[in-house]
């Protein structure tokens, strides 16, 4: 039973006891392994009937794509969902999190979920992390009182827009809505402009990539267009294609037999109950 | 009390991806045309091969502006050879005067990956391959630059020569054909795209054979 037990605060939260070693062994040249990040780009926005949410399908470990089409919207509750960017882990915990939450707090009160009830609990939560749990979020849905978009940051500040981006390519996707959005889009021109802006950051951020999802909310249900668009298929496949050699070439042979270390000793004491 | 650090550096990375393979008499060059800075794209356009004599060319990676300001230095050098000596200079020549134009600036270097791929003096195909200070070595192929990680292991499976260390030694340049060669280059930087952010929009691909200097495109992926 190991006596060294890493110490837990109370009431949850994190322990900073690592942390002055963290920064040592960073000076002498080790540096903590990377986070999964989603580079990203995601929006949302109010169209007449209510909510659209987009998100691209790329996940980064630093420049490399480690997931060429994950899922950046999630499931909240039956209407309402959440795109996030940031760190993945972060994202889908909190996410997971409070959709669960939703979940007994709908059972308890019988009612449908309002979407500011998601948004004051991710915001309590994050706030509550000051900052470390980096998750950026567009919270929307449609509840009895309508349709309603948030923005979420990492910090626990939280926006109520019109129309709003997060992640690296939110520039990108904002200059696309800044140009474009009117109030009271229909259906088609919604969807059409969400793909758009998710385009303009999928080809012009290098952290967002691949494929465009698309989540449309009303008051009647939801649709989940999953890789509603894929504007980036491979350019070449061979057409001759590659073997791959199964051995690796030996160089020498070496055999060396093990001794027996267990001694065999007949009729020794017989074990214990 | 801690050493000051610089809070500026002179140093930028464009990212991008080079390669080059060299054939029984030929010799293939390929980079990407991408061009970027952090998660920005400057330009889809960039070519990042030069060709520095008649029979040889190079392709590098990392900053650019260091990469321009040494093409110009070599090309003003081959010229300055050229009156003297009345000739072009031979691939292996030109490489060793990259290793010591590299190593010149060693207390400030050039940001730059390099890799110069040509003919030499017997028309058969050969690369060479350098570090950002002057290191270099002729070897059968090589990959540089920020998709070099992904690259280099695939062609290490499809190119690599049995170890050195079985006799007798055989050389390193591949027996492949000049049409395979591309093929296998145009895989490999369409599987580099896939999977490495800096590498994507176009790779231009060079040949260098006893006919003269080649140059087609292909289109790779945008996002």
């Amino acid at each position: 039973m190991s006596k060294s037990v890493i110490e837990v605060p109370p009431k949850g939260g994190f322990s900073f006891d690592l942390c002055k070693r963290n920064e040592l062994l960073a000076k002498k040249g080790v540096n903590p392994p990377s986070f999964r990040k989603t580079g990203t780009t995601i929006v949302g926005l109010i169209f007449q009937d209510g909510v659209i949410l987009g998100a691209d399908t790329r996940a980064t470990e630093g420049p490399i794509v480690c997931d060429k089409n994950c899922e950046k919207i999630h499931y909240m509750a039956p209407n309402i969902y959440c795109c996030g960017a940031g760190t993945a882990a972060d994202t889908e915990a909190v996410t997971d999190m409070v959709s669960s939450q939703l979940q007994l707090h709908r059972y308890h009160t019988g009612r449908e979920s309002r979407v500011v009830t998601a948004l004051t609990l991710l915001k309590r939560h994050l706030f509550n992390y000051q900052g470390y749990v980096s998750a950026a979020l567009v919270l929307g849905g449609v509840d009895v009182t309508g349709p309603h978009l948030h923005t979420i940051y990492p910090h626990g500040s939280t926006d109520t827009l019109p129309f709003a981006t997060m992640g690296s390519g939110s520039l990108a996707a904002m200059a696309v809505f800044e140009s474009k959005y009117k109030e009271g889009l229909t259906r088609n021109e919604g969807i059409e402009l969400v793909t758009e802006a998710i385009c303009s950051g999928i080809f012009n951020d290098l952290g967002s990539g691949s494929n465009v999802d698309v989540c449309v909310i009303t008051k009647g249900g939801k649709e989940y267009l999953r890789n509603h668009l894929q504007p980036n298929p491979r350019t070449y496949t061979s057409t001759k294609g590659y073997s791959f050699p199964k051995k690796t070439e030996v160089l020498l042979t070496k055999i060396i037999p093990l001794k027996e270390k267990v001694e065999i000793i007949e009729g020794g004491d017989a074990m214990e109950e | 009390m801690t050493k000051q650090q610089a809070n500026w550096s002179p140093y930028d990375n464009n990212g991008g991806s080079c390669v080059a393979i060299a054939g029984a008499d030929y010799c293939v060059i390929a980079a990407d045309t991408r061009m970027s800075t952090g998660y920005n794209i400057l330009t889809r356009e960039y070519s990042k091969i030069c060709k520095l004599a008649d029979k040889c060319v190079m392709a590098s990676s990392g900053f650019q502006a260091d990469v321009k300001a040494l093409q110009k230095n070599l090309a003003a050098r081959h010229l300055i050879y050229q009156h003297q000596h009345n000739k072009q200079m031979s691939c292996p020549a030109m490489a060793q005067l990259l290793s010591n134009t590299l190593y010149y600036k060693r207390f400030f270097p050039y940001y730059s990956f390099n890799v110069l791929g040509g003919l030499d003096n017997e028309g058969k195909g050969c690369v060479f391959t350098y570090d950002a200070v002057g290191s270099y070595e002729k070897v059968g192929y090589s990959s540089q630059g920020s998709g070099s990680t992904l690259i280099t292991p695939f062609l290490d499976n499809q190119l690599k020569s049995p170890s050195p260390l079985l006799l007798p030694v055989q050389d390193a340049v591949t027996p492949l054909v000049e049409a395979e060669a591309i093929d296998l280059v145009k895989t490999v930087f369409a599987s580099a795209s896939e999977r490495d952010i800096y590498t994507g929009d176009k790779v231009e691909i060079v040949v260098v054979n006893a006919a003269g200097i080649r140059r087609e495109y292909m289109e790779l992926r945008k996002d």
